[in-house]
């Protein structure tokens, strides 16, 4: 049985806009000009327990707005929501102990103690007596790699430790629903992969249910089976990786390497000329004839070496979030 | 919005612990975290407490005035109010608009919200802990004026002083109620705060800090105690200094405004929430 279940979700914010200068200042003043903006939109999904979930989209395609109704920060303005079997917008005692939001860019920890201060508040507030708050403790810093740096104020710590600090702090109580919002948000290198090393593996300890976006395409890529991708508020792929590269990319890439150069015009009844530089040539094939284009291509030119490969779904991805917008295949 | 704003929840059950102790545990932990943090701010501290000198600036003005003296009051007795009223409103300042109008606006909301404790009980620690750390910067401050007015040392009767400290910490508890109605509009207005300036003039001139409510004229007078003001000064520190006080008559008063605030404060707060949730959190 699904532990999230979306169904027919919506969301509206009504905004109001300005126009510059003294004159839209002043009718800013008089008359406020108000529009409605559709942030999420008949959004369908379930997640089964133990899932771990990849939320893409483009910036403003209604992910962090999502979040916040699973976790109960806002309210839906239709379709049905449950989460861990309760309504998120009741916010009742229960729910908040089964579930945590982590976002990149807030913070809980009070900034001039300690996390320790902070993780012992938590362990107050969630119930958890003295012995069992110190042996989550315990084996959260050792799987974050964290020890001395919980002794220090949190404002004396780097960004990826505090980011790591925030986490015990979100997971002192074990949620069985663990959402993430760009949790790797400005973190070095080495710091993303400790984080995902971390994820993975407390997913795999306790088998917490995580819905993560990231704009960083290797979090997803590693720790994802499946994603779910949004545009527009409106979902618009649930399934694998591999199935959204077909989706979005449609053609493959073709990789030649001849034995004698050849001009641009002997390839232009296979496919598009991605680039052709002496005698390595790519090709964009369109994956319903790629079969039958790569046997031509076999049996007309003079090929020594022949791969076919997927672009890398960062540059897709990439490309789709600097877009910021979807184009149909 | 089922959690009750006013009410520590029982989080102990998971682990069999009766609901009371559980809440004191978390108030514990509250309490020393917020003292922890204060005391990283000892010369801020230091600070606050030397801006609410008022009381012992209007001694100063009062101690040579005639109206004292035509209102039946010496110079002891000036000196005593004042000195009480000093420490009274040094445990009884209340800052939860500003906190929560900063928490808010830089998103630290969000994360507090997610938690099973409403927040009411964290500003509320926060307030008690800085009223501890105070504590010993007060009693410097009531030697040195003991130091430079010998005659205006006294010691209250124990049962004064019981009074006293309950009707003190009573007072604490009215303004922050109060406070935090205001505080609560923050879910509506992203300057709450300037509403709480506003309140300032009426607590000033209400609440006995600028004079004793005797010197006042009788009609200004009766007013003024039906007012919550001068229970958050007048009252303890009446009690206190050994002044003529109802006690009785302020303690009801106390009492019918507590009645009237605490179920105000938690409309306010499922409201406020709702609100929250309903414009973006």
């Amino acid at each position: 049985m699904a532990i999230v279940h979306v169904q027919g979700l919506c969301r509206s914010f009504r905004v109001s806009e300005k126009d510059p200068g003294l004159a839209g200042t002043l009718r800013h003043f008089l008359r406020r000009r108000v529009r409605t903006v559709e942030a999420v939109r008949d959004l369908h999904f379930t997640i089964e327990p133990g899932e771990m979930v990849g939320f893409l989209g483009p910036n403003g395609a209604g992910k962090t707005t999502t979040l916040k109704m699973l976790s109960g920060l806002l309210h839906p303005s239709g379709g049905r929501l449950e989460v861990a079997g309760h309504v998120p917008a009741r916010r009742e005692a229960e729910f908040l102990r089964r579930i945590t939001l982590v976002m990149g860019q807030k913070q809980q920890l009070i900034w001039d103690l300690p996390p320790l201060d902070s993780l012992r508040v938590n362990a107050a507030v969630y119930g958890l007596d003295d012995r069992e708050a110190a042996r989550r403790i315990s084996e959260l810093a050792e799987m974050l790699e964290l020890g001395e740096e919980l002794h220090r104020p949190v404002r004396k710590l780097s960004l990826g430790q505090r980011m790591k600090a925030e986490l015990m702090a979100a997971l002192l109580h074990r949620p069985e629903v663990f959402f993430l919002d760009e949790p790797t948000l400005g973190l070095d290198v080495n710091a993303q992969a400790a984080m995902r090393r971390f994820l993975a593996d407390y997913n795999r300890r306790h088998g917490a249910t995580v819905l993560l976006t990231s704009h960083y395409m290797t979090d997803i890529t590693a720790l994802c089976p499946r994603v779910l991708l949004i545009h527009a508020g409106s979902l618009f792929h649930d399934g694998s990786l591999e199935q959204l590269t077909q989706r979005l990319a449609p053609r493959r890439e073709v990789r030649l390497e001849l034995a004698d150069t050849l001009p641009d015009s002997a390839f232009s009844g296979y496919g598009e000329i991605e680039s052709c530089s002496g005698r390595d040539v790519r090709l964009l094939v369109d994956r319903d004839r790629l079969t039958t284009v790569v046997g031509r291509l076999l049996a007309d030119l003079p090929v020594l070496d022949l791969e076919v490969r997927d672009p890398p779904i960062e540059d897709i991805i990439g490309r789709l979030f600097r877009q910021g917008s979807i184009e149909q295949p | 919005m089922s959690q009750h704003p006013l009410r520590p929840l029982p989080s102990g059950r998971r682990s069999g612990r009766p609901a009371l102790a559980s809440a004191l545990r978390i108030g514990r932990a509250l309490f020393n975290s917020q003292y922890a943090l204060m005391l990283e701010f000892r010369a801020e501290i230091l600070l606050w407490a030397l801006s609410g000198l008022l009381p012992l600036l209007m001694f100063s003005l009062w101690s040579g005035a005639p109206a004292g003296a035509a209102a039946g009051i010496s110079p002891q007795a000036f000196s005593r109010y004042f000195l009480a009223a000093f420490v009274v409103r040094q445990f009884t300042v209340v800052w939860v608009v500003y906190a929560f109008e900063e928490d808010n606006l830089l998103g630290r909301l969000s994360p507090l919200l997610l938690q099973p404790l409403p927040l009411i009980w964290r500003y509320a620690a926060a307030h008690l802990a800085e009223q501890a750390t105070r504590f010993p910067f007060v009693m410097v401050m009531v030697a040195l004026f003991f130091w430079a007015v010998p005659e205006a040392v006294w010691i209250p009767s124990p049962t004064r002083l019981l009074l006293a400290l309950l009707a003190a910490h009573l007072g604490f508890w009215l303004n922050f109620l109060l406070q935090h109605a205001i505080t609560m509009l923050c879910f509506w207005s992203e300057r709450a705060s300037a509403l709480e300036r506003f309140l300032f003039m009426p607590y000033l001139f209400l609440s006995g800090m600028l004079a004793p409510l005797d010197l006042y004229p009788e009609a200004v007078r009766r007013f003024a105690l039906l007012t919550p003001f001068p229970s958050m000064l007048y009252l303890p520190a009446q009690l206190a200094s050994g002044g003529p006080i109802d006690a009785l008559a302020g303690f009801r008063t106390v009492a019918v405004w507590l009645a009237v605030l605490i179920p105000i404060n938690l409309l306010l707060w499922r409201a406020g929430v709702r609100r929250y949730a309903a414009m973006g959190g």
